[in-house]
């Protein structure tokens, strides 16, 4: 197999897709053990700098572990965690497919989440099925118009959209606390709205463990990309731009129109993200509330290798770190915040995979695979 | 309430302010600086800044010395970037997510080491920090004196290394080879220049300049670090080095001009006047987006920013 693009310009998806069903199967396993690699080096890195610092490795892990997956409270935690970063994930794996990095998840789940939280003060009275997808189609409108400002700058002027993004992100953050201190501030010390009218709030699946329908829609979804990317016109024609917009162009697409409609559906995404997270967690808006779900949602959509399926798989690794670190934290008296560790790490190392894979080589000289690039 | 507003603007010590606060933002612009105009993108300038201010905060508790401390501060913003340009250089990672990456670690690391040592999640304990010092003479001239008279060192050091900065990226044959490592590097390659080398320079010398930075925050300033202490002021600085044109004077006349717009902001929330503060924040992003969407300056990024070289074949 011979692949003449280069891999590592983007992370995933803009790549040149295989032509046959059995080497695509190949080809997502090969990606899937580079990813699981990149988790097990992480670890093992962790580990070390554990053992440099006098911690119990084995005991931290293994509450990690017991946390995230030992009981039924630790598994809902697990996949309510996993929910916004589903999201996120998709909202930069999307853009990816397109040749677009949409680093302003950030932002476009602040809007959503806000526009979200004040259409669910409204809907009372309403039925909860609309009670609940109204918000969530506002949450969406709200992240689509936001992620496609990047996407019309750099149609329109060439503006490299990881850098309008970032800067985008941070307005997003001052513009909604603005607007919820001006305008929609409950009472108190705190910068947030009033709790959304209870029709709103996200039906639980597993009553009093917390764990929402977020999870099944983020499920849903997931089958809703692969479908796209897989049988739609459209669909294909962001994986046509992600490879060669050039040629795309020469194809008939137009690429402009692709860029702005990737980071538009990208912030749709990363909108139902903030609004998933206000209707089942916290229940009003919040300034200020995300602890990096859009950032983290880049570790996710590079660790699942733009595939939607692989995709979920690092949602739920990254929601299980997060709640396995809970109880790392409670049994094994280590800081939670070495997840973050963990997840920086990973999110190093999948980016590379050249250093991967001569890490491979290095060890197995006999499975080589062919030198790429 | 107009003005007083004006009498905020228009005061010497809004600019003794703003000249402190901006430290910090220049620094990261020039580490920006350095490593785009060798063709790396470095978003990681957050969290090298972040590892500056963690171990200059370490440094000097463990010494007691914060002169110590400010030289750990830079050595570990060095070793985030070089951490940083091994992988981009040599395992040719994505710039972006190796960059996202690196931010990341540096908020986990400090984070998780900071309750290592201090046992405290939000806010160290006391260390001892560099005092601003007080210029003889220049300190009793009426305007400038109010300026720049009594500073913290690390806003002379800043200005002079900008400066120093400036002529290295412009004026010597290194900084020559730097910028042409970051528009053609096969040229630069076909000249004899090690464009890797070149590389692993100027992102590690950027690293550095953020690891100064970053002590300045923690050590410089207050005496104390406190987590994720950096506050998006690597961002603000990957603005300002757009904003200056990839330039390090430019860079920190961009640093300036958002800082000042930030003390003006924090001076008028002290005195409890209602101007919406989280606008005035946005001011620098939004100019920034302005900048680079060509409605002011033509401005152009290195021409082979973001791309991998590798010396006898392709990108």
């Amino acid at each position: 197999m011979t692949r003449k693009t280069d891999e590592t310009t983007l992370p995933a998806g803009a790549r040149s897709r295989p032509s046959s069903s059995s080497e695509a199967v190949r080809s997502a396993l090969t990606e899937l053990g580079l990813s699981a690699f990149a988790i097990v080096l992480a670890l093992v890195i962790s580990a070390l700098l554990m053992v440099t610092l006098g911690y119990n490795v084995a005991l931290a892990y293994q509450s990690m572990f017991r946390g995230a997956f030992g009981s039924l409270h630790g598994i809902s935690q697990t996949l309510l965690r996993a929910t916004p970063l589903l999201f996120t994930g998709f909202a930069v794996a999307i853009a990816f497919r397109a040749g677009l990095f949409n680093i302003g998840a950030e932002g476009q789940l602040y809007w959503g989440a806000l526009a979200c939280a004040l259409v669910a003060l409204t809907v009372e009275g309403l039925p909860q099925p609309i009670a609940v997808g109204l918000p969530l189609l506002a949450a969406g409108i709200a992240g689509f118009l936001w992620g496609a400002v990047p996407g019309i700058l750099k149609a329109k002027t060439g503006a490299h959209e990881v850098i309008t993004s970032i800067m985008l992100n941070s307005i997003a953050i001052f513009a909604t606390t603005h607007i919820t201190s001006r305008y929609f501030k409950a009472p108190g010390a705190v910068d947030q709205t009033e709790r959304i009218v209870a029709a709103a709030v996200m039906p639980q699946i597993i009553p009093g463990t917390g764990l929402t329908a977020g999870i099944l829609l983020g499920v849903a979804i997931a089958a809703l990309v692969a479908w796209f990317f897989g049988h739609t016109a459209l669909g294909y024609d962001f994986q046509a731009v992600g490879r060669n917009a050039d040629a795309a162009e020469y194809g008939g697409v137009s690429s402009k129109r692709i860029q702005v409609l990737a980071m538009g559906f990208g912030g749709i995404m990363a909108g139902v993200a903030g609004g998933i997270v206000v209707l089942s967690l916290l229940n009003r808006f919040v300034a200020n509330f995300s602890p990096g779900y859009g950032f983290t949602g880049i570790a996710v959509a590079v660790l699942g290798r733009g595939n939607p399926w692989g995709v979920v798989l690092a949602a739920l690794l990254f929601g299980a770190l997060d709640s396995g670190g809970m109880s790392m934290q409670l049994f094994a008296r280590i800081p939670s915040d070495l997840t973050i560790v963990v997840q920086g790490l990973v999110i190093i190392l999948v980016a590379a995979p050249a250093a991967l894979r001569a890490m491979v080589r290095w060890r197995k000289p006999k499975v080589e695979p062919v030198d790429v690039a | 309430m107009w003005l007083e507003i004006l009498a905020v603007i228009f005061n010497l010590r809004t600019l003794n302010a703003a000249i402190r606060m901006s430290t910090p933002i220049a620094l990261a612009a020039m580490g920006g600086a350095f490593s785009e105009r060798a063709g790396v993108i470095n978003i990681g300038l957050e969290g090298m800044l972040l590892v500056g201010a963690f171990a200059g905060a370490v440094g000097s508790y463990a010494t007691g010395s914060a002169l110590l401390g400010t030289l750990l501060g830079v050595a570990a913003g060095a070793a985030t970037a070089a951490v940083f340009s091994i992988f981009t250089v040599e395992f040719r990672a994505n710039h972006v997510v190796a960059g996202v990456g690196i931010n990341i670690l540096a908020l986990g690391l400090t984070t998780w080491l900071m309750q290592v040592v201090w046992r405290t999640r939000g806010i160290s304990p006391a260390v001892a920090r560099v005092q601003s010092i007080r210029i003889p003479l220049i300190s009793d001239i009426p305007v400038i004196g109010q300026v720049i008279g009594v500073q913290s060192p690390f806003v002379f050091v800043m200005i002079a290394l900008i400066v120093g900065g400036w002529v290295l990226l412009f004026r010597t044959p290194l900084g020559l080879r730097i910028r042409m490592t970051g528009e053609h590097p096969e040229a630069a390659d076909t000249l004899g220049i090690n464009v890797r080398f070149i590389k692993h320079f100027s992102v590690i010398l950027g690293g550095a300049l953020c690891g100064f930075g970053g002590a300045y925050l923690s050590i410089g300033n207050i005496g104390r670090f406190s987590m994720g202490m950096s506050a998006g002021r690597g961002f603000m600085g990957l603005a300002a080095n757009i904003f200056g044109q990839w330039n390090p004077i430019g860079g920190l006349g961009a640093s300036m001009l958002f800082s000042y717009a930030d003390a003006v902001q924090i001076r008028l929330q002290t005195m409890e006047i209602a101007l919406p503060h989280q606008i005035i924040q946005m001011i620098p992003y939004l100019l920034t987006i302005v900048i680079l969407a060509g409605g002011v300056v033509k401005s152009r990024p290195p021409a082979a920013l973001g791309n991998h070289y590798r010396s006898g074949g392709g990108t």
